[in-house]
């Protein structure tokens, strides 16, 4: 029975073990260079987009497989178009700010109307964005650019999307950094013991001590950890509050939502949800629509780091996002998955990256261990399964 | 007719909880409802009866909201409604258990029962303690013994099934629409939904009951509502209603024989069955059979007794794990579904729906797709398929406007029939059926028994599973009793069975003899 229940927990978290095991292997890999306070900024920053579009991505694909094939074309779009406003017109941050997510609100709209009521299937839906919007952004950029890149994004607009809260000189120890994290960690074992109280009171199973322990102390370890290093490395960047506040935001509408459970439930059984009374449609509309603005928010998150708009801007993002959702065991087929899988997935992919990128392996070969990669979480997600059954 | 409507007249004067008039639909090619009527009284179990295809479910689909009604009126007491979504029927009183068990297999029962009606909380989170509660009272009022908590794909068919209904119940709707809900209960659950019934008709609900059953339909209806081909035919109280002349009233025509009479000889050994198991639980054990040429044998057996399982691994569907199979005095091994075919085995499964038809193609592709070898390679002789197809849905007697008719717009017992005539093209010498007229009407039986017979008339070795006692009883020459996947004992016409007193009990007994 003991056993039984370790060899489930496992299971139940080998991507986790998985992600754990690989950093260890590149920390050896780079002599710990992978361990230094940049490493985790650097982590945290490149990998932004991935989390952003990964919790939309999550949505579409709970709700049947569906995948969004325009966000990384999309991404270069309002990228262009953010580079316009701000750089060549001079528009105020804010305005711009507001008419990127008013044109990605208007994207989602046309896109869920077009997949949700004129049932056009969405990976035909989205592979015209595909098509259309980096070829719409590219022109805008030869069109107000010699170089075909607009360049550089007012500081204003950099500081909220790729700058540093209560900044530090690197190597000065951070403390509103390090008491965030203490926050935070100190958040995450009140809440579990709150929540293991409020269930045994009303007589419901609860973890033991012991294992809540557990389990809410490794998750508050984790944030101290990166938080101890982020604080030697100038501070926590304004990315990671965004990253941060969408996966929250996220995983407390999958979780704890009726729309949340609306899409396990579409992607479930679209027949039963429907014979049942769910719209199933508005919840279909509701995953493009989402999906799009999580994309404004994560091109402007994108350009600020670059601090430039070009035409190669945001190539391949729909396939890390659906990589992440895959490897953190997201069903391809929909009706499963969640979103700290899915941050798991991205944050395993991510520290790949990393290590490669630290060991300078040649850029080939990091596509095709890429895709190794995401080829072996696939078959062991099903090997495990079938070994469930 | 006219002592029909005179009947009507002496029902009119009591109110109607529902009534349903002239309802009219019409599909591309075919009209589906042509002055559909229903009249359900409050407080009644109102049966609604015709062979598949004469439009009980899509009249009952016009009510919910499913498909919306080309003409006609239906009022809930008095006042006209129309309902454009099962959501809109749901929440103005009218619940459904549909023919197909549709719920999320992957979700855990209570949220399959409050589905699309959440319980929140004030902060608008979804109340899952609530959920529980709820459902634990619903299943603790109807008496049904299930955790809430549980992943609902992890439960038997039936108990699915009865969580279904649960769900139904727990709408507290005034009308009650049960779509053959019996089709995979057992015995005692299907007492245990005569008991909700008897329940909440005395709290004055209206329950619409689909069924075939006609024993089920005489001991619980009050009135009875006969339709053929879209259009109602008459509205009896149960209580003057005869098996016959219900049968009478459904197919238009008087129904003597249930049977078609047997011709077939029994010819050579055919397939030689000894010691024969399946490969991973739960499966069939140490099967030793023999099948002759030009013989229907018959599997009875209660649910879980692994019928379906011997069929699936004789034919190489699922991996067998030991035992000797000879044919015609060869040994053979169906290792896959290929070779089976090649050995000259066709199986009809079980679940039409779900392995037996292609839905979304045309009934030419789902003739030829079986034998689709014999149409030339590399590329395919259009003609012959036309031709084969064209001879195949004579043969069968499939009604359809067109050999390029989607399947899934056909009636059961026709796709029933087009899946027969695939397999016939692969000209099997031994033919495994698992309940061939499952949710098939009454006429279309009769001809499907008429095929297994013709079948077995030119020597093919017929296996046939059913659950129906009465056609093994009818058409069978021997019968394999199954029994918690050992064989109990086999049974012959004319020695065991055929007219014989005690012959339905001594089943039954061979039948309960390892459970």
């Amino acid at each position: 029975m003991k056993n039984k229940s370790v060899s489930a927990a496992l299971k139940k978290n080998a991507m986790l073990i998985v992600l754990v095991l690989v950093y260890l292997f590149f920390l050896i890999l780079t002599k710990g260079g992978i361990f230094s306070p940049s490493s985790f900024t650097e982590l945290i920053n490149q990998n932004a987009y991935v989390y952003i579009l990964g919790a939309g991505m999550l949505m579409c694909m709970l709700t049947g497989g569906n995948i969004d094939l325009s966000c990384g074309a999309f991404v270069c779009l309002l990228g262009a178009l953010g580079g316009v406003f701000m750089i060549v017109q001079g528009m105020s941050t804010g305005l711009s700010i507001l008419l990127l997510l008013l044109i990605g609100i208007g994207y989602g709209v046309g896109l869920g109307f077009l997949i949700a009521y004129v049932h056009i299937p969405p990976w035909i839906a989205t592979l015209a964005g595909y098509l259309a919007f980096r070829g719409l952004g590219t022109s805008i950029l030869s069109a107000n650019s010699v170089t075909g890149s607009l360049a550089p994004f007012p500081t204003d607009f950099q500081s909220i999307f790729y700058g540093r809260i209560f900044p530090t000189e690197k190597g000065v120890f951070n403390w509103p950094c390090f008491l965030l994290g203490l926050l935070a960690a100190a958040a995450v074992v009140g809440l579990t013991f709150r929540n293991r109280q409020v269930r045994l009171k009303k007589g419901y199973e609860a973890d033991s001590v012991a294992s809540a322990a557990g389990k809410s102390g490794l998750g508050a370890a984790a944030i101290l950890l990166v938080t101890a290093r982020l604080a030697m490395d100038g501070g926590i960047p304004t990315t990671l509050l965004w990253v941060a506040g969408i996966i929250l935001i996220y995983s407390f509408i999958t979780s704890k939502t009726t729309i949340g459970r609306h899409f396990y439930i579409v992607g479930g059984n679209m027949e039963a949800a429907r014979l049942s009374g769910v719209n199933t449609r508005r919840v279909m509309f509701v995953a493009y629509l989402n999906m799009a603005v999580l994309t404004a928010i994560a091109t402007m998150t994108v350009v600020a780091r670059s601090q430039s708009a070009y035409a190669d801007v945001g190539k391949n993002f729909e396939m890390d996002a659906i990589s992440a959702c895959v490897v953190g065991g997201v069903s391809a087929s929909g009706g499963a998955g969640t979103v700290l899988g899915m941050v798991i997935g991205a944050t395993l992919i991510g520290v790949i990256n990393l290590g490669m990128s630290l060991i300078s392996l040649d850029a080939n070969y990091q596509r095709v261990i890429k895709g190794l990669v995401l080829l072996a979480a696939v078959v062991f997600d099903i090997l495990s399964k079938k070994r469930g059954k | 007719m006219c002592n029909m409507s005179e009947q009507q007249e002496t029902r009119a004067r009591e109110p109607y909880l529902l009534e349903m008039l002239d309802i009219e639909k019409q599909f591309p090619g075919v009209k589906a409802l042509d002055h559909a009527r229903l009249q359900l009284r409050a407080g009644t179990v109102h049966a609604l009866m015709g062979e598949n295809g004469a439009g009980k479910s899509t009249l009952m689909k016009c009510l919910f909201g499913i498909y919306t009604r080309d003409g006609g009126t239906i009022t809930m007491n008095g006042e006209p409604v129309t309902f454009t979504s099962p959501r809109d029927a749901l929440d103005n009183g009218v619940a459904m258990v549909h023919q197909e068990l549709n719920q999320v297999l992957r979700r855990n029962v209570m949220e399959n029962v409050w589905l699309g009606r959440f319980p929140t909380t004030k902060l608008g989170t979804v109340d899952t303690r609530k959920m529980y509660a709820d459902t634990k009272a619903v299943f603790e009022r109807l008496e049904i013994d299930v955790d809430p908590k549980q992943i609902i794909g992890e439960l038997s068919v039936s108990k699915r099934q009865m969580v279904e209904i649960a769900k139904a119940v727990s709408y507290n709707a005034k009308i009650l629409v049960l779509d053959e809900p019996t089709s995979s209960l057992t015995e005692d659950e299907v007492e245990h939904l005569f008991r909700i019934m008897h329940r909440l008709t005395s709290e004055g609900v209206g329950i619409i009951y689909i069924s075939h059953k006609m024993d089920e339909i005489l001991r619980i209806s009050n009135d009875v509502t006969i339709m053929r081909d879209g259009q109602w035919i008459a509205t009896k109280s149960a209580e003057t209603l005869t098996k016959e002349e219900i049968i009478r009233l459904m197919v238009g025509r008087e129904m003597t024989n249930q049977f078609p009479p047997k011709n077939n000889q029994i010819g050579d050994v055919l397939l030689d069955v000894r010691n024969f198991s399946g490969m991973y639980e739960p499966t069939c054990h140490d099967v030793s059979f023999q099948l002759h040429k030009g013989e229907v044998l018959g599997v009875a057996g209660l649910v879980g007794s692994r019928r379906t399982e011997l069929l699936n691994s004789l034919f190489g569907y699922f991996t067998s794990g030991g035992g000797e199979v000879t044919m015609n005095g060869k040994p053979i091994r169906n290792v896959t579904t290929d070779e089976a075919r090649k050995n000259g085995f066709a199986l009809i499964t079980e679940e039409r729906r779900a392995t037996g038809i292609f839905g979304e193609n045309t009934i030419l592709f789902n003739t030829i797709i079986a034998n689709v070898d014999a149409y030339g390679k590399p590329l395919l002789n259009a003609r012959k398929m036309d031709r084969d197809t064209d001879e195949q849905i004579a043969a069968m007697k499939v009604k359809t406007p067109s050999k390029k008719t989607l399947i899934k717009s056909l009636s059961g017992g026709n796709q029933q029939k087009v899946i027969i005539g695939r397999w016939l093209l692969t000209n099997p010498d031994v033919l495994l059926m698992d309940e061939p007229t499952r949710g098939i009407d009454v006429g279309a039986k009769y001809e499907i028994y008429q095929l297994i017979l013709n079948l077995a008339s030119q020597g093919k070795g017929v296996m046939m599973v059913s659950s129906e006692m009465p056609e093994l009883l009818g058409i069978c020459d021997r019968i394999l009793v199954m029994s918690n996947g050992h064989l109990a004992g086999i049974v012959e016409r004319g020695k065991d069975f055929g007219n014989i007193p005690g012959e339905q009990e001594k089943i039954m007994e061979l039948a309960a003899k390892y459970v």
